[in-house]
């Protein structure tokens, strides 16, 4: 009821003891384009859906690497986003360059989200309309840590951000149990499920979706697109072409300031009616 | 009032003699590994050559200390410019670097001979040399550190083209192939380390071609 009142600035505090500005940047993030993690004990695995604004154009980068054995997949405005990893990389070459060893990941979340909080309570800025699921290494195996614009982050096991993602975390909620001791293929298998569960029933090809890797033994990268779709292929699991047209109209409702999240390049009209 | 002067320096030469030499599809990066100190031996084994991309080594002679922290400092940038254009930057663009990075330092410079080499966008082979605030050229073949005097000689008269003056013509001289080039490189410093006592214990040769890298390594005297 009393929304308007206390949402002006971030540094206003609502009755409720609620930041809106802060609840309204973490809405920017449901916005973006899924963006799926998950690990074993060994290797963690990030996955995103690329959706691109028209055919005409190229679609997002949403995956970035920031040092060999970290990457971050984000969901929500992708500027934001970049700024955010261009500063995580710049954090791994000073710690490289100080202590010729890696960034722990536990470390670069904790300065990640402390970045974040500034923002909570400086009254001319605003927070930073991004999640972001940190995949990393260190000497106690693979980690997945999720940051959102509030400043808080957490461990995860697996994890779905993005428009759609609750389809893909009730996939990830039944399979979780086995990721600890999955394999590398297995969990790679897992990620592009959980992808394919985003899209609710459009065909999964390696054009509308990434997947990154990082492991022991193996630098964080991305996977091309032939091999993507060879595992698809692989894994026999592109779906069913389906009129989404609920799904259709749904994105379009979202699209606004956020990432490609929204228009779908399907064939079939979508009926305004939903 | 004659000028106080301070009573120690923050340089110090740690001796030590780099060579590298161009070829037309490859190229060839040396050092030897003594590391000195005044008239004594720090160790018989030590390393002055650092690759900084896939396709640039750089060797260094000079202050080791500062040796290494330039190492770290290209590296470092290295990195940067593969996050950002998404590859390894090419050898005539790390030259540059390089340059920039020792003026940066021109009013308390890095005390450290350079010689980078490499294969240039078109696979030839390159060789830059340094002096320590960053005045650099792109050369045939190279020699820094304390056995340079000894070597460049040697090497202009193996090298160097023939002067256009001269009568009758005398042909540009003829390519050398790898073998040959490495072999030439392990002559130089099997002659430098006799009269040069900072130079010997052993050579680290550095093979970089289309195929990739190859390591050489070869024993000098030890006095």
């Amino acid at each position: 009821m009393f929304r308007n009142q206390y949402d002006t600035d971030v540094t206003t505090w609502s009755p409720a003891g609620r930041l809106f500005q802060v609840e309204y940047a973490m809405e920017a993030v449901k916005q973006g384009s899924a963006a799926i993690g998950l690990r074993s004990k060994t290797h963690a695995v990030l996955a995103c859906v690329n959706k691109a604004n028209s055919e005409l154009s190229s679609h997002q980068k949403k995956i970035f690497k920031v040092d060999d054995h970290i990457g971050v997949a984000i969901a929500g405005l992708t500027a934001d986003g970049r700024v955010l990893s261009r500063y995580m990389r710049s954090e791994c070459i000073n710690y490289g360059y100080t202590y010729e060893s890696p960034l722990p990941v536990g470390r670069l979340v904790v300065q990640l989200a402390d970045k974040a909080q500034v923002c909570t309570q400086r009254s001319w800025k605003r927070p930073y309309g991004v999640g972001l699921l940190v995949a990393g290494l260190d000497e106690s195996g693979a980690h997945l840590y999720y940051n959102c614009p509030s400043g808080n982050y957490f461990e995860y096991q697996a994890f779905a951000i993005g428009s759609r993602s609750q389809a893909a975390k009730t996939y990830l909620e039944r399979k979780f149990e086995k990721f600890q001791e999955s394999s590398r293929d297995d969990l790679i298998k897992d990620a592009l499920f959980a992808i394919r569960e985003t899209l609710q029933g459009e065909k999964l090809t390696s054009t509308v979706c990434t997947i990154a890797v990082v492991g022991v033994g193996e630098a964080f990268n991305i996977l091309d697109q032939a091999a993507v779709q060879a595992l698809i292929n692989e894994f026999e699991i592109s779906g069913e072409e389906v009129p989404a047209t609920e799904s259709v109209a749904e994105e379009a409702a979202g699209g606004a300031s956020a990432d490609q999240g929204g228009a779908a390049a399907e064939e079939e009209a979508a009926p305004m009616d939903i | 009032m004659p000028k106080e002067h301070a009573n120690w320096s923050p340089y110090d030469n740690n001796g030590g003699t780099c060579v590298a030499i161009a070829g037309a599809d490859y190229c060839v990066i040396a050092a030897d590994t003594r590391m000195s100190t005044g008239y004594s031996i720090l160790t018989r084994d030590y390393s002055k050559i650092c690759k900084l991309a896939d396709k640039s080594f750089m060797a260094s002679s000079g202050f080791q200390a500062d040796v290494k922290a330039l190492q770290k400092v290209l590296s470092s940038r290295h990195l940067i410019y593969q996050h950002q254009h998404n590859k390894q930057m090419s050898c005539p663009a790390m030259a540059q670097l390089l340059s920039n990075t020792l003026y940066y330092k021109r009013f308390f410079p890095y005390y450290a001979f350079n010689v980078l080499g490499g294969l240039d966008s078109e696979g030839k082979g390159c060789v830059f040399t340094y002096d320590a605030v960053g005045s650099y050229e792109r050369v045939g073949y190279s020699a820094q550190g304390s056995g340079a005097t000894l070597i460049t000689p040697f090497l202009d008269n193996q090298l160097k083209s023939p002067s256009p003056l001269l009568l009758p013509a005398k042909d540009a001289v003829t390519p050398l192939s790898e073998a040959e080039a490495v072999d030439l490189v392990k002559t130089c410093f099997s002659s430098a380390t006799e009269r040069d006592i900072y130079t010997g214990d052993s050579v680290e040769i550095i093979i970089l071609n289309a195929s990739g890298v190859r390591h050489e390594s070869e024993q000098l005297r030890k006095d």
